[in-house]
C-alpha cells in the first residue's frame, strides 16, 4: 500500500494535490481502501484542535440525507441494456441521489396476465412506484403477441413522449445551435393499428384523433413549457390536408394555449417544419405534434444532434407516471463488450431526477455528462473515442467536481477533506455497515482512477 | 396511398377520423416509375421508405409492391428503409442516399427535408408526372410558397423554377436545351455573385435571371 512507500508528508501532499483538485470523494474513498482508521487520526492531527465530534456531527447532518429513499423500477433491457443500466446505477448513487431500484427483466416466456413478454408484476412495479428507467428492449420476432413498448405504452397510459434535443458542446455536427422539446402524442393518430384490407390490392389505415388525447397532450406541453422557462409552443400540423384529424388537434391546442398567454403559440405546416429544422433548428423552442409526426420529428431533431445513442426522452402518463427511457436500440453486436455509450440512459435518468424534482442532483450529474463529453477525453467508439463504458462512467464521476453536498462547497480543501474522512466514517456508524460495503456503495473504482492520475499505480 | 381524403367528424366535435388508403395499383406503378427513372438516368440505388414495422398492412402492401419491381432491375441496388431512421440519416449522412420512392405522406416530409439540406426551397426543382401529363414545379411545398412581400420586394429565388424548367425540357426530349440551362444556372450559383437572400445574397430576381442568361452558351 501507499502507506508503506510515503512518508506521512508526502501521503499529506498528495491528498492535498488530491483535495485541491476537488476530487474528494474519490480521495476519500482511496484512504478507505489505504488507510482505514488510521486516515481519520491522520487527519484529526492534520486540523489541530478541531474538535472531531462537532465535525462528525456537521458530516452527519450532510451526508446522511433525512429524505426517504424512493422506489423506482428499473428496466435494464437487452443486449447493453444491463452495462448501461450499471453505468447508471454507479453514477446515481456517487451523486447521493436517495433511489432505491427495483430490477425487472423481461421474461423468456408470454405471461398470460399481460399477453406479453413483460411480466404483470413488472407493470405493478411502475404503477406503484410511478417513476421508472427503462433501457433498450428488443422485440422478439414472431407472431402472436405485442411489442414490447406497445404493451407498455398501453398498459401504463403513457400518453406523452418528451425529448430534449440540444447540441452538445465538445461533441460536434453540423448544427450547433440546437435547444428544442419534441413531445409527441404516443396513444392514438396513425398508430391506431387498425387496418384492413378492403379488396385484394387496397389496404385501409385509420388514423383517429380525439379531442380527449390532443388535450391531454397540449396540456402537458404548455405544463412542460411553463416549468422549464420555456417561451414558445409550435403545434405542427397537416391541417391544411386533414381538416377533421389534424384540424381537431390544432382546436385542442388553441384551447390550452389560451390558458398560457404568457407562452409564445404557433401553428406550422409539418412541410415548413422540417424545411426550417435543417435549416435553422434555432428557431424552434416546444414542438408539440400527434403520434406520425412526433415520431419522425424526433428522430430527425436527434440526427440534428448526434443520435439516438445521445438521445434522452421520457414518457409521461395518467397520475404522473414517468418512465424515461434510452430510446436507442439493443446493439446485439457490442453487447458484454464494455463498448456502449451510457448517455442517453443517463441522461435519461437525469429527465426522470428533474420530474422527481430532485433538481441539484439532476443538475449536478447533467453538468458531470456534458464536461465529460465537452473535455473529450473520454469518449466511446460511436462519438469517435476509444474508451470503454466503465472508463466513460468513471470519467464521469471523477470529472464533477460538484458531487457534494452545497453546505460544503465553502469549504477549505483541508477541511473537505477532513469532512470526507469523517463522513464516511459517520455513515458507516449511522448506516452499521463494514468499510468494505461503505466502499462499494460509493463505487471504489474512482480511487483507482486517482491513484493512477498520481502515477502511483 | 390517397391523401386521407375521406375524412369524417363523429360525435360532434371529439373525434376526428381519417382513412389512408394504399393500393398495389400504385404502389406498384410509383415503384416502376422510381426504377425506370434510376435506370435512365444512371442511378445506382433506390430506397423504399416506409413504416411497415407499426402499419403492417398498408405500408408492407407498398414494400411488397416496390420489391417486386425491384426483382425486375438487378443492376440497380434496392433498400428499405424506416421513415423516422431515414430522417436520421438525412440530417447526419445524406450522401448514402440515391432515389428515394415513398408513399404520399412520408414524401412530403422527406422531400422537404432533404431540399432543405441542399439549399432550401429556392433551389430545388421537382415535377408532378402522370399516364398522359406532366407538371413541373419547385420540389419543395414549404417556405415561401405565395408570399406577397418577397414577390413585392423582388427577392424570390428563380432558380429552383428554372432548374424545373430544365427538367420539362428533358422530360420533352430535349436533353441539349436542358443541359445549356441547367449548366448556366449552375455556373451563377457557384460563382457566387448573383444570389438571393435565401443563398446569403443581395441581388433581386432579375438580377439572377438575367446573370443566367448571360450565361447561356
Amino acid at each position: 500500500t501507499l502507506r508503506s512507500v510515503l512518508t506521512e508528508e508526502e501521503t499529506f501532499t498528495v491528498l492535498q494535490n488530491i483535495s485541491d483538485s476537488n476530487s474528494f470523494v474519490a480521495a476519500s474513498l482511496w484512504c478507505f481502501e489505504e488507510m482505514t482508521m488510521a486516515a481519520a487520526t491522520f487527519a484529526k492531527r492534520l486540523i489541530g484542535s478541531r474538535s472531531s465530534s462537532t465535525t462528525a456531527t456537521s458530516v452527519a447532518r450532510a451526508f446522511c440525507s433525512s429524505t426517504t429513499p424512493i422506489t423506482a423500477t428499473m428496466f435494464p433491457g437487452d443486449g447493453i441494456g444491463p452495462e448501461i443500466a450499471e453505468s447508471v446505477k454507479q453514477v446515481f448513487t456517487t451523486a447521493g441521489v436517495p433511489i432505491n431500484w427495483e430490477e425487472h427483466y423481461v421474461s423468456a416466456e408470454i405471461d398470460p396476465r399481460t399477453q406479453s413478454f413483460l411480466t404483470w408484476e413488472s407493470l405493478e412495479s411502475v404503477r406503484r412506484n410511478k417513476v421508472g428507467l427503462k433501457g433498450p428492449m428488443a422485440t422478439p420476432i414472431g407472431k402472436g403477441h405485442r411489442s414490447l413498448n406497445l404493451t407498455l405504452r398501453k398498459e401504463l397510459n403513457l400518453y406523452a413522449n418528451v425529448r430534449p434535443c440540444y447540441s452538445l458542446p465538445g461533441y460536434k455536427t453540423r448544427y450547433d445551435d440546437v435547444n428544442l422539446i419534441t413531445i409527441r402524442e404516443n396513444t392514438e393518430g396513425e398508430y391506431s393499428g387498425l387496418e384492413h384490407q378492403v379488396v385484394r390490392g387496397v389496404v385501409e389505415s385509420l388514423k383517429i384523433i380525439t379531442r380527449q388525447a390532443s388535450l391531454r397532450v397540449a396540456e402537458y406541453a404548455f405544463h412542460y413549457a411553463k416549468t422549464h422557462g420555456r417561451e414558445r409552443v409550435s403545434a405542427i400540423h397537416k391541417a391544411n390536408i386533414m381538416q377533421k384529424t389534424d384540424g381537431l388537434f390544432l382546436k385542442c391546442c388553441r384551447e390550452v394555449a389560451e390558458k398560457y398567454p404568457e407562452i409564445t403559440y404557433e401553428e406550422v405546416v409539418i412541410d415548413n417544419c422540417c424545411m426550417m429544422l435543417v435549416k435553422n433548428p434555432a428557431l424552434f423552442d416546444v414542438l408539440v405534434m400527434p403520434n406520425l409526426y412526433g415520431d419522425i420529428i424526433s428522430d430527425l431533431c436527434a440526427g440534428l444532434v448526434g443520435g439516438l445513442g445521445l438521445t434522452p426522452s421520457c414518457n409521461i402518463g395518467e397520475d404522473g407516471v414517468a418512465l424515461a427511457e434510452a430510446v436507442h436500440g439493443s446493439a446485439p453486436d457490442i453487447a458484454g463488450k464494455n463498448l456502449a455509450n451510457p448517455t442517453a440512459l443517463l441522461l435519461s435518468g437525469v429527465m426522470m431526477l428533474r420530474h422527481l424534482k430532485l433538481n441539484e442532483q439532476a443538475e449536478q450529474i447533467h453538468s458531470a455528462i456534458i464536461n465529460t463529453i465537452a473535455e473529450g477525453k473520454y469518449r466511446t467508439a460511436d462519438l469517435g473515442g476509444s474508451s470503454t463504458t466503465t472508463d466513460f462512467t468513471k470519467a464521469i464521476l471523477t470529472h464533477s467536481s460538484i458531487f457534494l453536498p452545497s453546505s460544503m462547497k465553502s469549504f477549505s480543501p483541508k477541511e473537505k477533506l477532513v469532512t470526507a474522512f469523517m463522513g464516511g466514517f459517520t455513515s458507516q456508524l449511522v448506516k452499521e455497515i463494514s468499510i468494505e460495503e461503505c466502499v462499494k456503495e460509493a463505487g471504489c473504482y474512482a480511487s483507482n482512477v486517482v491513484l493512477q492520475r498520481f502515477g502511483c499505480i | 396511398m390517397l391523401w386521407c381524403d375521406m375524412e369524417a367528424s363523429l360525435n360532434l366535435l371529439n373525434l376526428g377520423l381519417g382513412r389512408m388508403v394504399i393500393t398495389k395499383f400504385c404502389s406498384e406503378r410509383i415503384a416502376k416509375y422510381a426504377f425506370e427513372y434510376a435506370y435512365l438516368n444512371n442511378r445506382k440505388k433506390v430506397t423504399a421508405v416506409h413504416k411497415a414495422n407499426i402499419m403492417k398492412l398498408a405500408d408492407g402492401l407498398f414494400l411488397e409492391s416496390c420489391r417486386e419491381v425491384a426483382k425486375k432491375y438487378p443492376g440497380i441496388t434496392y433498400n428499405e428503409i424506416i421513415v423516422d431512421n431515414c430522417c436520421m440519416q438525412l440530417v447526419a449522412k445524406p450522401e448514402q442516399f440515391d432515389v428515394m420512392v415513398t408513399p404520399n405522406l412520408y414524401g412530403n416530409l422527406v422531400a422537404n427535408t432533404a431540399a432543405g439540406i441542399a439549399g432550401g426551397t429556392g433551389v430545388m426543382p421537382g415535377g408532378n408526372v402522370g399516364a398522359d401529363h406532366a407538371v413541373f414545379e419547385q420540389g419543395a411545398s414549404a417556405g415561401n410558397v405565395g408570399k406577397d412581400s418577397i414577390v413585392r420586394k423582388n427577392k424570390a429565388n428563380p432558380v429552383a423554377l428554372l432548374l424545373s424548367s430544365a427538367m420539362m425540357l428533358r422530360h420533352l426530349q430535349f436533353p441539349s436545351f436542358a443541359d445549356r440551362l441547367e449548366t448556366a444556372v449552375k455556373r451563377v450559383i457557384s460563382e457566387g455573385k448573383c444570389r438571393t437572400k435565401d443563398l446569403g445574397g443581395q441581388s433581386t430576381t432579375q438580377e439572377v435571371v438575367d446573370a443566367v442568361i448571360a450565361k447561356l452558351e
